[in-house]
């Protein structure tokens, strides 16, 4: 009793969300078109992390001592940078898989 | 529905805090030594912000990219964005606040109060999430119940999501203006600008990936507080030792005077809190709350939505040290604290330990973490607004029948509308910061019959199509009545806000289950073969699908992961029991 009545109709089932989805999953471009957001972390953190370390090695004592003897731009920036290489070595071994042809997914 | 402050569940502890202590003064004396650098860090983050939203722009091609992310994402994204989404820097702020106030209590919000839940969304519930392919929280009622519980749910969770995503952004302007010296508005418009530019260019793929993104500078910035802190506190036992003189040994342990009928400051007992947090709260908030599922609805299969929950709820497990140590560290080293005899409030923990212990660069780290989590914590907000908005209320019941792409367009219309009108909610809560802080509570009573209506329409085929409708209102109307009325006037006696949160949880919980079975019993059942994958015990197509190549992998298997993450959970507290 649903089926004719479609999307725009007053009665709305299950099987009109399946479709309507299912169409628009056919033709929907992020799968293919998005950039990988591993390229930007890795990108931002390594970046980050130069900055915060510089200042980490040209820190004076009194920065030193405001953060209780630890030098922590050092350590911080150290382990900034350590996570952009990482995201940035899981790109490089794992680059973006090709997308899948809309149509192939429809049938598995 | 919506909770107040994203935080995990209590919509006394982060809206009352973040709306009056916050609004009333964050002490004056918090004005962060910010130089060029820390702004330089500052100035990076928000370019890439504005860069993703652009690059993700060419991304959107049909509603479904623009509002889930053409159901696409993989599993990692999804999750961290998940968590991302709730940890807002209310939640952040309000937490440490929390810890600073009532102690080690703060872990029940996570452990008991928020991966039991998570991880329930992860097994039980996502298949018939992501199976029958709704776009939102309400489209599952529409299916499984009628157009009443679909309207009423769609519309106040959008007037919910409004006021939380102007709430954040008046915090943000607070928090702002105290740490850095901006006036009010100029973080408001600036906050709120951002924000709409990277949503409406690029849709929720941009919201998610800058949640990402959120969630690694934010623990950049709370890391090296914590330890920090922990340092000039004398390490975990010197921390112990100062706060057990100060406040008794209950104040590190996590069930110390929870026993029925002693008296803690929380104002619960073991039982309030493992029913009316653990259970009512904490699954309405995480199973039912759009904001947080549809960062799982937009994963690309349903072992990647069904992974997303669970993946979040690893960090989730330890980020509490994160923001409970530095609330403990400004409780040890301020006697005082959110007292009258201080010039700190407990929601200046954070800011506190920022200003006293970090040099520059690290402190730019901070500010950025700080700013983004406001941000990302409006964004979802927004995001899920523009959703429910744009499917739920225009595409059903106004305009309906439309190409696509007239759905996209109004999909951005309405995005630019709801950030006004949240950068006005901000404005007015600047005004009226009782009647936002009021209204707060009132939404987040709206989360409980969520969830009673889920759960029974999920696992009762005979509840009927009126239940649902009848069922929310009714759980709503008893929790309101019990807080506002019977708590408020003190007809019962509870000892405190968060006390009388739980409670008014449980009554929500029992009156709309109640409500629903008499409804159902008098008013016709749905036919079968419309309940196919709404209903336990039935599947829909999409429950289906091949797995894609790989999740066979034992670490990619929902219910080891699942399992996996209740049990840490557990074993965190035995350190806390004693």
């Amino acid at each position: 009793m649903t089926d004719d009545t479609g999307h725009s109709g007053f009665h709305y089932s299950e099987r009109d969300v399946q479709r309507e989805v299912t169409d628009l999953e056919g033709r929907s471009a992020t799968a293919a078109r998005i950039f990988d957001l591993r390229r930007i972390i890795g990108g931002l953190f390594v970046l980050y992390g130069i900055i915060v370390t510089i200042t980490g090695i040209t820190d004076s004592r009194a920065e030193i001592d405001k953060a209780q003897g630890i030098n922590i731009n050092l350590w911080t920036g150290i382990g900034m940078l350590l996570l952009g290489v990482f995201f940035l070595v899981w790109l490089w071994l794992r680059p973006t898989p090709p997308p899948l042809p809309p149509a192939e997914e429809a049938d598995g | 529905m919506q909770n107040p402050t994203d935080a995990p569940v209590s919509p006394t502890h982060g809206a009352t805090n973040l709306t009056t202590d916050l609004t009333t003064d964050l002490a004056a004396g918090l004005r962060l030594p910010t130089n060029g650098l820390d702004y330089t860090i500052l100035a990076i983050y928000f370019a890439v912000v504005l860069g993703i939203g652009f690059a993700a722009r060419r991304s959107v091609r049909t509603s479904l990219d623009f509002f889930l992310s053409g159901r696409s994402l993989p599993a990692w994204i999804t999750g961290l964005a998940f968590i991302s989404a709730n940890l807002a820097a209310t939640e952040i702020l309000g937490m440490a606040a929390n810890s600073a106030q009532y102690g080690a209590y703060t872990v029940h919000w996570y452990w008991i109060g928020a991966i039991p839940a998570m991880v329930f969304l992860g097994l039980v519930m996502m298949p018939f999430y992501y199976g029958s392919k709704v776009r939102s929280v309400p489209e599952m009622l529409l299916l499984r119940f009628d157009r009443a519980a679909h309207l009423l749910s769609s519309i106040l969770f959008a007037f919910a999501a409004i006021l939380i995503a102007g709430v954040n952004l008046y915090a943000l302007a607070i928090v702002v203006e105290a740490l850095l010296g901006w006036p009010q508005w100029v973080a408001i418009v600036v906050a709120g600008a951002f924000v709409l530019a990277y949503i409406t260019l690029g849709g929720l793929s941009s919201a998610i990936y800058n949640e990402v993104l959120q969630f690694f500078v934010i623990l950049a910035a709370l890391i090296p507080l914590s330890v920090l802190g922990l340092k000039k506190a004398g390490g975990w036992g010197g921390l112990v030792d100062k706060l057990t003189a100060a406040h008794g040994h209950d104040f590190t342990t996590a069930w110390g005077g929870t026993g029925i009928g002693s008296a803690n400051p929380l104002g619960a007992n073991w039982l309030t809190i493992v029913l009316g947090l653990g259970f009512v709260l904490s699954f309405g908030y995480w199973t039912t709350n759009f904001a947080e599922v549809q960062r799982a609805l937009s994963a690309k299969n349903l072992s990647a939505a069904q992974r997303t929950p669970l993946i979040a709820a690893y960090p989730k497990i330890f980020i509490v040290f994160l923001v409970m140590i530095p609330g403990l560290v400004a409780a040890a080293l301020v006697p005082g604290i959110g007292t009258s005899g201080s010039d700190l409030q407990y929601n200046d923990a954070i800011p506190y330990l920022m200003s006293q212990l970090l040099p520059n660069g690290v402190l730019g780290i901070a500010v950025t973490g700080l700013l983004a989590a406001f941000m990302a914590g409006m964004a979802a907000n927004v995001s899920s607004f523009n959703t429910v908005f744009t499917n739920d209320i225009w595409a059903k019941y106004v305009v309906r029948g439309r190409a696509d792409d007239y759905y996209v367009r109004f999909g951005r219309l309405i995005t630019a509308i709801g950030v006004s009108a949240s950068i006005g909610t901000a404005f007015l809560a600047s005004s009226f910061s009782n009647i936002m802080s009021y209204l707060q509570t009132l939404f987040s009573f709206f989360n409980v019959p969520m969830f009673v209506v889920f759960v029974v329409g999920m696992f009762w085929k005979r509840a009927s199509a009126k239940s649902g409708f009848w069922g929310l209102l009714a759980g709503t109307m008893t929790a309101m009545v019990n807080y506002f009325v019977l708590y408020k006037r003190h007809v019962i006696g509870i000892p405190s806000d968060q006390g009388a949160n739980f409670v008014s949880a449980i009554a929500g919980f029992v009156a709309g289950a109640i409500v629903m079975v008499i409804v159902s019993l008098f008013t016709a059942p749905k036919p079968a073969e419309e309940l196919e994958g709404l209903v336990y015990g039935t599947r829909s197509p999409g429950m289906a699908e091949p797995p894609a190549p790989g999740d066979e992998a034992w670490y990619r298997r929902p219910a080891l992961l699942g399992w996996g993450a209740v049990i840490l959970a557990a074993l965190c507290y035995v350190p806390f029991s004693f």
